[in-house]
């Protein structure tokens, strides 16, 4: 079904009667091509790409619970590529140019708002770096602008500019980044897949892998055994757990980043805006609620909850940037496991397992990187060979001293 | 008027005016804003978030959705606030909002007319093409017509505080349940902290009529209250919601100490964020009536029949003259007998049940339901079809709904714990893994009566007294109204095309949950997210469940199967403020000031953010206009006579005991085992992972004893990494490390006459000669006639220099002295600015290139690291990617034209490459110009730069337009040789 | 959080900082064979359970202790406090 304004009109004078599933509810087959094991927003995306890109259709999608449950389903909806390494630039650069095209691509408004991010910039040695990394960006064909003080004061008139403990000294923009509907990006990706035969298959949770003289041959799930020439492993906030299953030890922790949204309010902050010295970073969603976030909590977490000094921490920042947040209601916080590498860049490759291959490590970072995760897995799935763009994300970095670590804070995650 | 002439508690000798939308109205103390307003016959109080829906209020309390509004105005203006919690008091300035140009006229609700089109998600399959509209067009639309309130972005002038309470038991709610728990505990001795978001302590019991021994029941609450002020155990927190459960006991409370008020008393903050350390809690939040949904049930009027009789009997208010209720349940019947007493007309009991009981005074219409509802701002009438199929009207201005209660779990939950369903009470009650040390009672677990309140809420104080060991006697409580519970499930009226409504602020209809069913989005995290049930400012508490009642109907599954969504915590929204408390504008952060801090004030100086320290930045004279005339002063004076700047801010270590050699060799990558007595080695420390982590010098005061400096940013992670390795790695190393950043003020004094200075200062016996205390040399010395002081000569400008600490409390007198004894050396004090200059000149790393990113090979230092021994980080350093010859090096940069500045943060590429990544060789870290070389300079890494020397490259910044040809030289620029620190 | 110091007793979780897994007290010989193998292994692979873990943190706003905490990562229940400096040299570290 195609959806457009005009079928909503058709629709609306016959009683909505001809809507239909978003995505089938199929049975699990018991073979497949191709297994994904995951329906967060990388897996459905992989699967997606899979087909559409690479005409690979027998594939399935297993999901433990309900599809987009994951980090998805928990995020601040942020989509940018201003990174500093040559690892990385490319790659999100890439993932920006796909999210640019995603909706009409997937006939989904997932509402991809390019209304800018801008980084603030407090102190000399800030500069330094972000001139770095702007200029990087521009090597790379991304868009980078720099401010002065007085030009984000013109953009944003309401941040502190007179009293603050660490004046704003000027900012890196990117006009192209912004903010994505982040449920919709599942459900799009979902739709898409499921419309190129992609079998979805939530409530089905993996349980192990059948590993038979080092190739995998399939997977053992509460509904069963799949068996599938190649399995995919994408599953944000499990991705130890599952790969312990295959007997496999990853450089990743997991921890827990919290996120915030207040009540909704009248338009009042036009881009993403992120403090340089606090953890604050913040944008208004077309609802009206401020999405805001800020460092994660710091030691290892599945629990999907944080604590107090975070949430403090992250409403001093809010107050220090804009001292008009004071009677502003923070309507809910959430929880949601970050794998967080021990370089704080992800990891797309195959394992030493034949069949078996592996996305994650997103740290905080994977909304964004999305619709590329998807496709670069879906090239190493259906190619055996990285894409181009992905080529440093390799688990044999850390051995072979090829990290890439934008923050430079070494192997320790909870710094990343 | 629809005060009632009797009753409620209010104080009817008080008049407090308020306005809202600027007309003017009175009210009473003890009124809310919702209350106050019903009083003056005010029913139209809001517009729902979506079709702009005429609404009025739906509750009594914290739950509200739909009467939100806007208190005051400039900085302190608040959007969204909840009429229903909103205390009154005299000048309350209030305004609708989401409505324009009024309330009552609102252009926006032409999309109640379009809603047919508006459908859940409607939006995720349009407004597609041309993709540049999204931004440009369809956005900004729906993000104008969205959003409730608005702020004005002034900062806010009010103060908010933070404190840490402890107790045994943290009771929260002041129903009939926590005044139990807090009794039993309190009288008991035990340390007791009651916590209620209400103004007035109670809970349901100043709501309800009924007896509790040969007392009212708000009564005795009074008295309950009274008791436990009086306890010296007890402390009472009104006006303050319990907002999250966190771990271990933890939970943040948020007391309104001034919210009601017109603003708040001098030097008082608004609110208070209290972190409470409890050993145990009892929760006793009680329950939330809930509605039933049928064809247009969000007209001004009909509202929870548990909040109705709360009007009246709370506040002696009654919503309209003629009433109607509909039921499912017996609480329904209890509103009708209470509004009866207090003479209100009351229509009909709408009773869905067949075998509805009788109720004395008004007609029960058993088996019957209200199908449909009319009047555009405010309730006319209802249509009722009977159990005949009949239909017929009843003309009111009032219908109170109860669908039953739902037990107040969320924060029995916020720790993950699922509630479980309750099928005697149609309900979910606390289940799971309820938070470390909860227990839950009263109507919270499921016990709805007021004798079931008492006795389980004392019943949960005894177990949690018992596990800290103490047993407690249950008190005497007087015999209470003990009703069971009697529903039978209801959750909305079938059989219509019209809108019902579930989510009454988000405007989600029973259609949208149908759609949502048909589309697929049927698990519960789907239907609320692609509906939006649930996630308005109220999260849900009056909508959830209908919502997953009908859902579960169309799925064919139990509620039970069909499961909630999470409980998130704050229980109620609560201000940013509050959250962030005294750390705001310029009190962020702390900051740590130098022992010259007011000498330098005093100077004129200019100052600098430096982490948390605020540094000397540069020290403008009065015929200076350009902060690079200053600098460049500084730099010239100091190569040229002598300069002083306070380093206090480097992190200082000191090391001792008899492993401390043998510990620090194994700190740093190079070696300092056999680091002489007296001398000072520069040291760099790897991390584990063999990047650079920091660098600075050790210096051996002591065959047991050594000072080791660190960089500023580093001071607390390299101590915290040195404790590592003496606690974890060698436990059973002779060696104590202590921090003494803040106990020695330490001064670089630099230039080729700061021996000469120093004489002046060190007493005479010690000898400052180049043979007596050589470049490198360290020592105990004393200064001034005896003050205790240590000597290093090391330097960070390339000229003969030293660094001279003393005791914090003379570092401000030393400074002075400097200045003074320095006067015919035109001794110059200078900032971080010149220090840095002087650095770059000297091609010493600092920050920008010890990014976390270098290795020591990159740094030019990659002879430093040791084969010979096991120090951390050497053994990774060897990695081949970190040992790549063509990697990058520390080189520097001059440019062609010496007056043309390079950029730090540009990127290296080669003369005539395109300016694209695949021909990036490096970027430059630092640059500045150089007094001493009459030229811009730099630093940077490029790829091979030790091969590169005399080669032209491009110091390219896109970003700011620059383009500059630069010559690679050698880092060193100002005496490579070393001659003028050996000097 | 809070956390049981074994000398100080309960303090708030916010005094301390974190590190990680404690098998980083479990550092390798740098001079052995094969050192930059082994190195890998303790530098980058985590078990990361779901479950019990034991982690280090260091009172950085205190004692300047480092402990060793064994965690449930899923509930955030503590299960025992320890000096760090005790596991190591049970675990037989010493100089």
């Amino acid at each position: 079904m195609r959806y457009s304004g005009f079928k909503i009109l058709k629709e609306a004078l016959s009683g909505h009667k001809g809507w239909t599933p978003a995505w089938r509810d199929p049975d699990p087959r018991p073979q497949y091509d191709i297994v994904i094991i995951g329906g967060g927003g990388h897996g459905l995306a992989t699967a997606y790409y899979l087909a559409r890109q690479f005409r690979q259709c027998n594939v399935a999608v297993l999901e433990k619970g309900w599809i987009g449950g994951g980090n998805v389903g928990r995020n601040t909806t942020i989509i940018r590529s201003n990174y500093l390494l040559d690892g990385n630039e490319p790659f999100y650069e890439f993932s920006l140019k796909l999210w640019e095209g995603l909706e009409q691509d997937l006939n989904y408004n997932a509402m991809v708002s390019q209304r800018g991010i801008l980084n603030l910039i407090h102190s000399d040695a800030q500069r330094d770096a972000f001139m770095r990394r702007g200029n990087g960006m521009i090597l790379h064909g991304a868009d980078a602008e720099l401010l002065g003080a007085d030009q984000v004061r013109r953009e944003y008139p309401f941040l502190n500019f007179d009293n603050a403990r660490f004046p704003i000294k000027g900012g890196l923009a990117q006009r192209r980044g912004g903010t994505v509907r982040h449920d919709a990006v599942a459900w799009g990706y979902a739709r898409g897949a499921d419309s190129h035969g992609v079998d979805i298959i939530q409530n089905c949770e993996v349980t192990g892998f059948r590993i038979e003289n080092g190739h995998c041959k399939g997977v053992e799930t509460s509904r069963g055994f799949i068996r599938a020439a190649k399995v995919g492993v994408a599953v944000a906030g499990n991705s130890s757990r599952v790969m312990a299953q295959a007997g496999m030890r990853l450089p990743i922790e997991s921890h827990v980043l919290q996120a915030f949204v207040s009540e909704g309010l009248k338009p009042v902050l036009p881009g993403v805006i992120t403090f340089g010295a606090g953890h604050f970073y913040c944008s208004q969603s077309d609802k009206g609620g401020l999405v805001f976030g800020g460092d994660i909590d710091g030691y290892n977490s599945y629990a999907q909850r944080g604590n107090l000094p975070v949430i403090e921490d992250v409403a001093e920042g809010g107050m220090a940037l804009f001292p008009g947040l004071g009677r502003v209601r923070l309507l809910r916080m959430w929880g949601g496991i970050m794998d967080m590498s021990m370089d704080g860049s992800p990891i797309i490759d195959r394992t030493h397992i034949q069949g078996l291959y592996f996305n994650g490590g997103w740290c905080y970072g994977g909304f964004k990187a999305t619709p590329a995760s998807g496709w670069c897995f879906a090239h190493l799935l259906a190619t055996d060979t990285p894409h181009d763009v992905a080529k440093a994300y390799r688990f044999d970095r850390f051995r072979r001293g090829r990290m890439i670590d934008e923050k430079g804070m070494g192997a320790q995650p909870n710094l990343h | 008027m629809n005060r009632l002439s009797t009753g409620g508690q209010i104080d009817r000798t008080t008049q407090l005016r308020f306005t809202f939308d600027g007309q003017p109205y009175h009210g009473h103390a003890g009124d809310t804003l919702a209350s106050a307003l019903l009083a003056n016959g005010v029913r139209l109080m809001g517009r729902s978030f979506k079709y702009h829906r005429p609404r009025g209020v739906l509750s009594a309390g914290s739950e509200e959705p739909n009467a939100l509004v806007q208190l005051r105005k400039g900085g302190r203006q608040e959007p969204n606030t909840r009429a229903t919690v909103a205390e009154l008091f005299n000048g309350l300035e209030a305004a609708s909002q989401n409505a324009w140009p009024s309330l009552k006229l609102d252009a926006l609700a032409i999309n109640d007319r379009l809603s047919n089109f508006l459908t859940a998600g409607f939006y995720y399959k349009t407004f597609m093409w041309p993709a540049a509209f999204w931004e440009k067009l369809y956005e900004p639309i729906i993000r104008r017509a969205a959003g409730l309130g608005s702020i004005s972005t002034d900062p806010d002038p009010d103060s908010y505080d933070k404190g840490f309470l402890h107790c045994d038991l943290l009771v929260i709610g002041a129903g009939p349940a926590g005044l139990a728990a807090a009794l039993t505990a309190g009288r008991a001795g035990a340390r007791v902290i009651l916590a209620d978001e209400d103004f007035r302590m109670g809970g349901r019991l100043n709501a309800e009529t009924h007896g509790l021994g040969d007392q009212s029941c708000a009564d005795w609450a009074a008295g309950a209250v009274a008791e436990l002020a009086s306890l010296p155990n007890v402390r009472l927190l009104g006006r303050t919601t319990v907002l999250g459960a966190f771990d271990h006991g933890i939970y943040a409370a948020v007391e309104r100490v001034a919210d009601h008020l017109a603003e708040p008393a001098p030097g008082k903050p608004r609110q208070i964020l209290w972190r409470i350390y409890s050993k145990r809690a009892v929760l006793c939040a009680g329950a939330i009536d809930r509605p039933i949904s049928f064809a247009n049930n969000d007209r001004p009027g009909i509202m929870l029949a548990g909040a109705m009789r709360a009007y009246v009997n709370r506040w002696a208010v009654t919503p309209a003259q003629t009433v109607a209720i509909f039921t499912n349940n017996d609480d329904g019947h209890r509103t009708a007998r209470d509004l009866l007493a207090q003479g209100v007309d009351v229509a009909a009991i709408v009773d869905t049940r067949v075998d509805a009981p009788a109720c004395d005074g008004v007609q029960v219409l058993a088996g019957a339901q209200v199908v449909d509802s009319a009047g555009r701002l405010g309730l006319k009438s209802v249509t009722v079809r009977q159990a005949s199929g009949q239909e017929h009207r009843l003309r009111i201005g009032a219908l109170g709904v109860s669908g039953g209660w739902n037990p107040n779990v969320a924060l029995s939950s916020h720790q993950r714990g699922r509630p479980e369903w309750n099928e005697a009470i149609a309900a979910f009650v606390p289940g799971g893994i309820l938070p470390q040390g909860m227990r839950v009672a009263g109507a919270a677990a499921g016990r709805f009566s007021t004798q079931g309140a008492l006795e389980t809420g004392a019943g949960a104080a005894i177990q949690a007294l018992s596990d800290l060991g103490k047993t407690v006697q249950a008190p005497d409580f007087p015999m209470a109204e003990d009703g069971a519970t009697r529903i039978t499930p209801f959750w909305h009226v079938g059989g219509t095309k019209a809108r019902a409504w579930l989510d009454f602020q988000n405007d989600v209809t029973v259609k949208d949950v149908t759609l949502a069913h048909q589309e697929g989005f049927r698990a519960v995290e789907h239907l609320k997210r692609y509906t939006t049930l649930g996630m308005a400012t109220d999260q849900g508490k009056t909508s959830n469940l209908g919502g997953l009642a009908v859902m579960a109907e169309l799925t064919g599954q139990s509620i039970a199967q069909t499961g909630t969504t999470m409980f998130r915590p704050p229980y109620t929204p609560v201000a940013m403020g509050a959250l962030a408390g005294r750390s705001v504008g310029r009190d962020f952060r702390p900051t740590r000031l130098t022992p010259s801090h007011i000498w330098a004030v005093e100077q004129g100086a200019t100052f600098v953010e430096v982490g948390m320290w605020l540094r000397a930045q540069y020290f403008p004279r009065a015929d200076e206009s350009d902060w690079r005339q200053s600098v460049d002063r500084e730099v010239r004076a100091t190569r040229g006579s002598v300069g002083v700047c306070d380093v206090t801010t480097l992190g200082k270590i000191d090391v001792q005991g008899r492993d401390a050699a043998a510990f620090l060799n194994r700190i740093y990558c190079n070696g300092f085992a056999k680091l002489a007595v007296g001398r000072v080695r520069y040291g760099l420390m790897l991390r584990e992972d063999g990047i650079a982590m920091d660098d600075g010098t050790a210096a051996r005061m002591a065959e047991d004893h050594f000072v080791v400096t660190t960089t500023t940013a580093n001071a607390v992670s390299v101590f915290r990494h040195m404790e590592f390795a003496r606690q974890c790695l060698w436990p059973d190393m002779d060696v104590q490390l202590i921090s003494t950043t803040e106990a020695w003020a330490q001064f670089a004094v630099a230039g080729p006459k700061s021996r000469a200075l120093l004489q002046k200062i060190v007493d005479p016996e010690f000898d400052l000669s180049n043979d007596g205390f050589p470049f490198m040399a360290c020592g105990e010395i004393t200064v001034c006639g005896g003050c205790p002081a240590r000597l290093f000569r090391i330097s960070f400008s390339g000229e003969l220099a030293y660094e001279i600490a003393v005791p914090t409390r003379y570092g401000d007198a030393l400074m002075r002295r400097l200045m003074d004894a320095g006067r015919e050396f035109d001794v110059t004090p200078y900032g971080t600015e010149a220090l840095g200059v002087m650095r770059i000149e000297k091609g010493h790393a600092a920050g920008n290139e010890l990014n976390g990113q270098t290795t020591a090979l990159n740094l030019g230092m990659g002879r430093m690291v040791s084969d010979k021994k096991d120090s951390i980080g050497a053994v990774l350093s060897r990695r081949e990617g970190l040992q790549d010859e063509n990697g990058l090096r520390l080189v520097g940069f001059l440019p062609k034209n010496p007056q043309e500045r390079v950029i730090a943060g540009a990127h290296l590429l080669d003369r005539g490459a395109a300016p694209r990544a695949a021909n990036d060789l490096g970027y430059v870290t630092s640059a500045c110009y150089s007094p001493t070389l009459d030229s811009y300079i730099a630093i940077g890494f490029l790829k091979s730069g030790e091969t590169r020397l005399g080669d032209v490259v491009r110091a390219a910044s896109p970003l700011t337009g620059q383009d500059t040809e630069v010559t690679v030289v050698s880092p060193h620029f100002v005496d490579p040789k070393g001659e003028r620190l050996r000097a | 959080m809070i956390i049981n110091h074994p000398l100080l007793g309960p303090c708030d979780a916010q005094e301390f900082t974190y590190l990680g897994d404690a098998r980083l007290i479990d550092r390798p010989d740098g001079m052995a064979d094969g050192a930059e193998d082994v190195f890998y292994d303790y530098a980058y692979l985590r078990d990361n359970p779901a479950g019990q873990h034991r982690e280090l943190w260091f009172h950085e706003a205190g004692d300047r202790s480092w402990l060793v905490i064994t965690r449930n990562t899923l509930t955030h229940e503590i299960i025992s406090v320890e000096l760090a400096r005790d596991v190591a040299r049970k675990q037989g570290r010493s100089l």
